[in-house]
């Protein structure tokens, strides 16, 4: 019999070990996130313990380094984690449990020994939250551009400015925050660590079309004083930093909406079996199995070519264009995907509280956030060489 | 004190498993397996043994064709010590299962095996009861709750109408219900270190058992299928179908 594709095909990169790793995901999201998941979605919120019994799966740990609590392991166990979690059909609640895999890799990379002794382990271990503050009301695509100003007075920077649609804004502990310590362009930026208790950041929520589950805040830095010793890395080389954690943030990205576009697929399947129309079920008319067809025919491309990227990036390449690229396939995906499931599943797919409507909602932030298709496009045809320097 | 916990691979309990068209059992290629349930709760009791300083070392033993490997690296990244796989194509049944643990049994001398009260796939419940026999070792079966004791094991066990609480003298046979415990999660760094636990791997020839089946399967069916619900109008109209087309009342 054919393989399966509302299941993901086997896989000549996996192991036993991720194997069992994706049985524990699989469970972990059906018994912990799959039943609460719309009732969250319209709270716009999700109870903070999650973190915790996500820290005891491994989830949070995965990839970072073991003294300080992370679990070393290859892409393909972020990937797996990424694609059971789109399971449950509720991004915001991976968006935001996963906030700290953006936040933390720049303290990772380059933060001082005794702010990842203080940070890294609470992190992981689901005690503390922590989100990346780049984006700005002003500027979001040309990260250069950032605004936003800190000052060195003495052994402590000063914060002016704002941040605009950072997750898990409103509940971090922690933020890693791009500012401006030098001059315009790239190489004025630095990162600091800021905590959320310092007096003069406010902070106030946003509303948004999906992942409502994902708190979203905008951050106000009003005079925020930090100690020198907050610097991660060093002074107007924050820049690079933020680019190094693109390819993982990426892939993960291209991992959850591949599953997304799956579980479209598998939604989509299991209506159209059930529900009738002029004498036969819909998936008896060919229009419909066609789309369902033409479903599969994306998810799988998308999946062989995420595996083939992880594996290159195990053997330590950096496809950056490459990346770049799986992602636009993979929100492209999902959002023919999504678009196919809520037509098939007629007025009940724009009703609220199924998957499909969810994930449909969800598309756009996709296609927008860690960088848009129009910006992942063009930085693919430069680092192919195709633009005169 | 060594605990001794059989694993078995078993269909994935979330999947809805179809008769084979010969009827000679239910269809398993291509299908997702996992551990038996109450053999993850018999893992879970023992790791928490361990963990509590009551045992010292956790053996997993699992019986049957190579995947069974996997389930044992799952008992293994739930915090098992080391692994058994008895190999064999030839489909085993309580009773072979049985000899084949007495003689894992006499080489381990653990003092006390764990077990599922029963397995998901064939709901057989036998077991556990006949290597208690076979070893002539007291037993605790459907155990709800577990308290080691000097050399004591105290099984409070669901009975009909209610608990009961049996006192056994180790070496002892244990076999868990569901309300023991609530399994913990293999989790990733677990899974990490499970990959470097030993698996020895015998026949069970190696054994001295002859794991032959002494039952055969005549037949395996689909149960039959429920018929479509009807709407009745009215009190009268449903008692009369009850009596006359359902015939129950
Ligand atoms: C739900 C959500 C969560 C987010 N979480 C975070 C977070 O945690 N931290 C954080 O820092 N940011 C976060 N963001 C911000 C996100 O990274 C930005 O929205 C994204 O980088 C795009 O920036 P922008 O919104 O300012 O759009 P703009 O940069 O203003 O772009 C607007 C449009 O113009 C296009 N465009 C811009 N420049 C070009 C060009 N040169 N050529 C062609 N087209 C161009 C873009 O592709 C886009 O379509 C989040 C966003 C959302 C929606």
């Amino acid at each position: 019999m054919s393989h399966d594709p509302t299941a993901p095909a086997s896989s000549p990169f996996l192991t036993e070990a991720h194997h069992l790793f994706r049985a524990t995901m699989h469970r972990f999201v059906a018994r912990e996130i799959e039943p609460y998941a719309a009732a969250w979605d319209e709270a716009e919120s999700f109870p903070r313990a999650l973190y915790e019994r996500a820290a005891e799966t491994g989830l949070l740990q995965i990839g970072f380094p073991a003294d300080y609590g992370g679990v070393d392991a290859d892409p393909f166990f972020g990937v797996i984690a990424a694609q059971e979690l789109a399971r449950a059909g509720c991004g915001g609640v991976a968006a935001s449990l996963l906030s700290h895999t953006i936040a933390l890799p720049p303290i990772v990379a380059a933060g001082p020994t005794a702010m990842k002794q203080r940070v890294l382990p609470e992190v992981l271990a689901g005690r503390r939250i922590a989100a990346l503050a780049i984006t700005e009301p002003e500027c979001g695509s040309d990260v250069a551009a950032l605004n936003t100003t800190a000052l060195r007075v003495g052994e402590e920077y000063v914060i002016n400015g704002s941040k605009t649609f950072i997750t898990s804004g409103m509940r971090a502990d922690y933020l890693t925050v791009a500012v401006r310590t030098g001059g315009p362009g790239k190489g004025g930026v630095s990162l600091l660590l800021v905590e959320t208790g310092r007096p003069g950041l406010t902070r106030t929520p946003l509303r948004k079309m999906g992942w409502w589950a994902s708190d979203t805040a905008t951050l106000y830095f009003d005079a925020v004083r930090v100690p020198a010793v907050n610097l991660i890395g060093r002074e107007n080389e924050g820049f690079g930093l933020i680019m190094r954690n693109f390819n993982r943030e990426r892939l993960g990205m291209a991992a959850g909406c591949i599953a997304s576009a799956r579980l479209c697929l598998e939604e989509t399947l299991r209506y159209a079996r059930a529900r009738r129309s002029f004498g036969q079920r819909l998936v008896d008319h060919q229009v419909v199995r066609h789309k369902l067809a033409d479903m599969a025919m994306r998810i799988e491309a998308s999946q062989a070519w995420l595996e083939q990227l992880a594996w290159q990036v195990m053997q330590g390449e950096d496809p950056v264009a490459s990346i770049c690229m799986l992602k636009n396939q993979a929100t492209l995906t999902m959002e023919y995907c999504a678009r196919e499931a809520v037509q098939t599943f007629g007025g009940a797919g724009y009703m609220r509280g199924t998957k499909v409507e969810r994930i449909y909602r969800e598309v756009r932030v996709n296609a927008i956030g860690g960088g848009a298709e129009e910006i992942m496009r063009e930085l693919a045809a430069r680092q192919w060489g195709w633009v005169a320097p | 004190m060594k605990l001794l916990v059989p694993v078995k691979r078993v269909v994935d309990y979330n999947v809805k498993v179809r008769v084979r068209a010969d009827g000679s059992g239910v269809e398993t290629s291509g299908v997702k397996m996992s551990m038996n349930p109450f053999d993850e709760i018999a893992v879970e009791e023992a790791v928490r043994l361990k963990e509590k300083g009551v045992a010292s070392e956790i053996v997993a033993v699992s019986m049957g064709v190579a995947a069974c490997a996997e389930t044992l690296r799952t008992a293994l990244a739930m915090g098992a010590d080391r692994g058994i796989l008895v190999e064999t194509e030839v489909e085993l049944q309580p009773l072979a299962v049985a000899k084949l643990l007495r003689a894992i049994v006499e080489k381990e001398s653990p003092r006390m095996v764990i077990l599922g009260k029963q397995a998901i796939d064939d709901d057989m419940n036998a077991t556990g009861q006949m290597l208690a026999a076979l070893l002539g070792w007291p037993q605790g079966t459907f155990a709800s709750k577990l308290v080691i004791e000097g050399d004591q094991a105290l099984v409070t066990r669901e009975v009909d109408g209610g608990l009961e609480t049996v006192s056994l003298t180790l070496p002892a046979i244990v076999t868990t219900d569901l309300r023991l415990n609530e399994p913990r999660y293999a989790s990733l760094p677990n899974i990490m270190k499970a990959r470097k636990k030993p698996i020895d791997i015998l026949k069970p020839a190696d054994l001295g058992v002859d794991p032959s089946p002494r039952l055969a399967v005549l037949n395996v069916a689909e149960p039959p299928r429920r018929q479509a619900g009807k709407k009745v109008a009215s009190v009268a109209e449903l008692v009369d179908k009850l009596k006359n087309e359902a015939k129950v009342i």
